[in-house]
């Protein structure tokens, strides 16, 4: 933690007349939305595959815990992250940056929300899910917004992690435990990560160089990126599948996730060829490569989501036993 | 007399925070009724 970096915020911090501009959805905006959405999701899979019963009641309470969880580190890491923000072109328009919320608003919402969550999940549904949402709260504020992100660029694959919690706490929610499969869970969404965020910085790599944020496109450039986009898409495809093998989902979700995944490896692969063999300076992306780059990023998007997708109804109409498998 | 903008933020955030207040009441409410039913499936155990 920089001094400048405090200083950076105070220049925004007047409570006074931020909060007076805010409305309900600039605070709403703080909790980052679209991510609690696929977090929610992906807790739901957990949840439903997760052998024992819940109530239903519970697990809408766990569910609601995860997504406010999720809010309060999207409102901590606005608040940490406002200085750099307010330069980057994606997020310049973030209540912080615009001066419509105060940092100190976004600190107190986030602290408040995080404690909150934590503990009506410990109260409601059990201890174990409870630390696994204090842990990913922790993980996604301390590790990877203040330590990593601006320091390594391996940033968003440790950082990544708290984004793959979700699921086991789903899972953790029905047991009360941790197992093998909510590991293996926790491991496609960890895996599916970088690729995902490396394609989003290929063709964003200008905002972050611009903030000093290094991002692997920036540090060791286009092509290693491509490579690297492509080795954990591969390392992704085997461990996508493990649900079926291990025999925790059906055959045909082995089906679905071998295509969505196949897809996904053609497309890592188009960014990496197209990035490798691109000509001209390497601090630009070409217009070919960026195509990918983009098609990766939204694709890798709708590919968690059908995943995680053919998981729920595995779970809710327990297809294992309907085909058999 | 309509409210001015900044009155009617104000009245959007106070009416949002006593929905949440609210909501709270009803959530903690059902809470306790499950966790007093007593079975493990609805205590979640």
């Amino acid at each position: 933690m920089s001094n400048t970096h405090f200083e950076q915020i105070e220049l925004t911090d007047s409570p006074h007349t931020a909060s007076e501009d805010a409305r309900v959805a600039d605070y709403f905006a703080l909790l980052k939305p679209r991510v609690m959405s696929l977090v929610v999701f992906t807790g739901l899979a957990g949840l439903a595959l997760a052998p024992g019963e819940i109530n239903p009641f519970i697990g809408f309470v766990a569910l609601l815990c995860i997504a406010v969880g999720a809010g309060a580190s999207g409102a901590l890491n606005m608040w940490y992250d406002a200085d750099i923000d307010a330069k980057m072109e994606r997020t310049r328009t973030r209540p912080i940056p615009t001066g419509r919320v105060a940092p100190a608003e976004a600190l107190n919402l986030g602290v408040t929300l995080s404690l909150g969550a934590v503990a009506v999940m410990a109260l409601a549904v059990n201890y174990t899910s409870a630390l696994l949402l204090a842990v990913t709260i922790g993980f996604y504020l301390f590790i990877y917004t203040m330590w990593l992100k601006r320091r390594s660029p391996q940033n968003i694959v440790i950082g990544g992690a708290a984004g793959a919690f979700p699921p086991m706490i789903g899972w953790a929610a029905v047991t009360g435990s941790v197992s093998l499969e909510s590991i293996v869970l926790f491991l496609i969404i960890f895996m599916w990560t970088p690729p995902h965020f490396w394609a989003l910085a290929l063709y964003r790599s200008g905002d972050y160089e611009k903030v000093g944020v290094p991002m692997l496109p920036v540090v060791a450039g286009q092509a290693e990126t491509g490579k690297q986009i492509f080795i954990y898409s591969l390392i992704l495809a085997p461990i996508a599948l493990l649900p079926a093998f291990m025999g925790f989902a059906s055959l045909l979700y082995g089906g679905i996730a071998g295509v969505l995944t196949a897809a996904f490896l053609i497309f890592a692969w188009q960014v990496w060829r197209s990035v490798a063999t691109a000509e001209g300076p390497q601090d630009r992306l070409t217009a070919q490569a960026e195509k990918h780059a983009r098609k990766l990023f939204f694709y890798s998007i709708l590919y968690l989501m059908l995943l995680f997708a053919a998981l729920l109804a595995e779970g809710v109409f327990d297809l294992r036993a309907i085909t058999g498998w | 007399m309509p409210l001015s903008d900044l009155h009617q933020r104000k009245r959007a955030k106070n009416v949002t925070v006593a929905g949440i207040l609210l909501a709270l009441i009803v959530l903690f409410f059902v809470i306790t009724i499950i966790k007093l039913s007593g079975s493990p499936a609805a205590a979640g155990l």
